[in-house]
């Protein structure tokens, strides 16, 4: 099974659609791999264009971020834009029901915490990293900041997700068992 | 315990259900387009498992960059294309007899009352309208839908959306999803269907229930329903008719997957149009909607009509009402596309057509093209279009281009004002 958890980038927005993850001028490409450069290149903070530096990016593994990520569009593109930078966990108070299921027919995890767990994360000072242990359900963040306390969360992952995850996806779980 | 519409179309279907709160289904039909199917075609045919589970259920189509507009575009065509041929699949709609896949596939009487449908396309919902589940989904899904012929999903509740009154002239569905959608967010229906009841939609065409299921996925909705009744009979009567002894009897059969009254629902959404005024949509979320004349005197750049949401014949008759004698307002470019090449042959030969160049408009072919800034009509940074879409998002339409959603009414008054205008007040 793949690993999962590592350093965290914060989106702090609710409503993130999928053509700000990924426009739709780029769904004519037909490998995944092309779409690299182009994650989250409409997306706007607070008004603003939202830039992280490319070495931010490049050691990124995971995404925190508010409710409703990744509304819109069905493109599953949204998700392997975020899996072809390394990104195979999105951590959020909640997802659209396309996104979230492309997450977990792609095997990598969508997360849904409470309001108040993702509101002590987005409170984290410093560089958060998120370390997470499926067979136990908890999400551990730690910062590299001193004096920043680490943050336990527990989370429930539903039972066929959980499935889909650990083969590696809906396309191998489909094939055995129907 | 009573069961909803789409309880019993989950009940008609289930291949497996792995734990309560999830189903295996059995699809009826699998919908394809050249956006999302190509990269499943050739995943699948890596894997070995270039198979379709039945070539009569799957249906495909090259709508939304039609005629390919550069190499990229032309190659998904080619691989849709190939396969088709490969697979012997019949229902494969090509350059003259394609359009909008959810204006075009109902036209064919491809989806009837209790089907379950997917389609790798998040507007899949319009097809709810005539009593069906339609849902939109990923690659993945539909890789395993065109595989297999089956599809996960998650029990969803039901909102039940009793819309009485009467609605005022130049009102339509697509103002009362744009306000029901205003009115519970753009995550008001998430992992929810959407059950819309009540004297209004029972009153609506089919094109008018297509808009108001198609919108449903903007307030995060699994599907949009209506109950099918007479009038999806009426509209399915070509299809159906040898399998029926008369129109009765269908409308008869329908009634089998109407919800019962003791059905149970997450809860009950109470919409009266008696008072709805046309909506328009502000900034980047569709659930950002103001009556329309508190956006009045906006100026636009573009206005286009079309789309899976509003590119229906009545649609344009809509428009065409207004803009009969008319013409755009300096400065401002109208594009028109009629979702299919019936509803184009339709709207030739009523002189609607003649309407649109008459006034001004660019008439182009059935495609999706400018509603996601993919061809036809892309917006430069700065610039406003008033549209009969389904989108506002941050660029949707063209990177920095501001849409405002709106109905054909609306876009046509817009059009020939040059700034965002009631169509109540524009005389005729």
């Amino acid at each position: 099974m793949k690993q999962f958890g590592g350093p965290a980038i914060l989106l702090d927005r609710s409503d993130i659609n999928t053509d700000e993850i990924i426009p739709a001028k780029y769904l004519t490409e037909i490998t995944k791999t092309a779409l690299k450069p182009h994650l989250l290149e409409d997306l706007l903070l607070d008004g603003k264009p939202f830039g992280p530096s490319a070495e931010t990016l490049a050691k990124t593994r995971v995404v925190i971020t508010r409710a409703n990520f990744g509304c819109g569009s069905s493109r599953e593109h949204a998700v392997w834009v975020f899996e072809v930078n390394d990104i195979n966990v999105i951590v959020a108070e909640s997802f659209a029901r396309i996104f979230r299921q492309n997450m977990f027919n792609c095997g990598i995890l969508a997360v849904e915490l409470d309001k108040s767990q993702i509101d002590a994360l987005f409170a984290m000072k410093g560089n958060v990293s998120i370390a997470i242990d499926l067979a136990g359900d908890r999400l551990t963040a730690t910062s590299d900041s001193p004096g920043q306390a680490a943050v336990e969360c527990s989370f429930t992952l539903n039972p066929f997700d959980k499935k889909l995850v650990a083969a590696g996806g809906w396309l191998t779980y489909a094939d055995s068992a129907y | 315990m009573g069961k909803t519409l789409t309880e019993k179309i989950f009940a008609a279907h289930l291949r497996d259900q792995p734990t309560e709160d999830n189903m295996i289904l059995d699809l009826d039909v699998v919908m394809c387009h050249e956006i999302t199917t190509p990269i499943a075609i050739m995943d699948l045919m890596e894997k070995g498992m270039d198979k379709v589970f039945d070539t009569t259920k799957i249906k495909a189509v090259i709508d939304h960059v039609t005629p390919a507009k550069d190499s990229k575009t032309a190659m998904q065509g080619k691989i849709m294309r190939d396969w088709a041929r490969r697979h012997n699949i019949k229902d494969f709609f090509d350059i003259g007899d394609n359009g909008v896949c959810h204006a075009l596939f109902p036209e064919k009487g491809f989806v009837r009352p209790g089907y379950t449908v997917i389609m790798g396309d998040s507007h899949t919902c319009t097809h709810g309208a005539f009593g069906a589940f339609a849902a939109g989904v990923g690659t993945t899904d539909l890789e395993v839908g065109i595989y297999k012929g089956v599809c996960s999903f998650r029990v969803p509740k039901t909102i039940r959306v009793n819309i009485t009154g009467t609605l005022q002239p130049r009102v339509t569905a697509k103002d009362i999803i744009l306000a029901i959608i205003g009115k519970i967010s753009v995550n008001g229906a998430t992992d929810k269907i959407l059950e819309f009841v009540g004297p209004v939609v029972d009153s609506l065409s089919m094109a008018g229930r297509m808009t108001l299921c198609n919108m449903a996925v903007e307030a995060g909705a699994t599907c949009g329903v209506c109950m099918p009744d007479r009038t999806t009979a009426l509209y399915l009567w070509p299809f159906i008719s040898a399998q029926y002894p008369s129109l009765e009897a269908a409308v008869d059969d329908f009634r089998r997957w109407h919800s019962d009254p003791d059905a149970v629902y997450d809860r009950t959404l109470e919409v009266d149009v008696s008072e709805l005024a046309p909506q328009c949509t502000f900034a980047y979320k569709p659930d950002q909607v103001k009556s329309i004349s508190e956006l009045a005197g906006t100026p636009v750049d573009q206005v286009y009509i079309g789309s899976c949401t509003n590119g229906r014949i009545e649609d344009l008759r809509d428009a065409a009402t207004i803009l009969q004698g008319r013409k755009l307002a300096p400065g401002v470019r109208g594009i028109v596309t009629p979702a299919t090449p019936l509803i184009y042959r339709m709207a030739l030969e009523e002189g609607i057509i003649a309407t649109f160049l008459a006034a001004g408009f660019c008439v182009l072919n059935p495609t999706c093209g400018a509603c996601l800034g993919m061809s036809c009509g892309v917006l430069a940074p700065g610039e406003v279009c008033a549209s009969t879409t389904n989108r506002n998002f941050n660029g949707r339409m063209g990177k920095g281009g501001m849409v405002h959603l709106m109905s054909p009414f609306s876009a046509a008054a817009t059009a020939v004002s040059g700034v965002i205008t009631d169509p109540r007040d524009i005389n005729n």
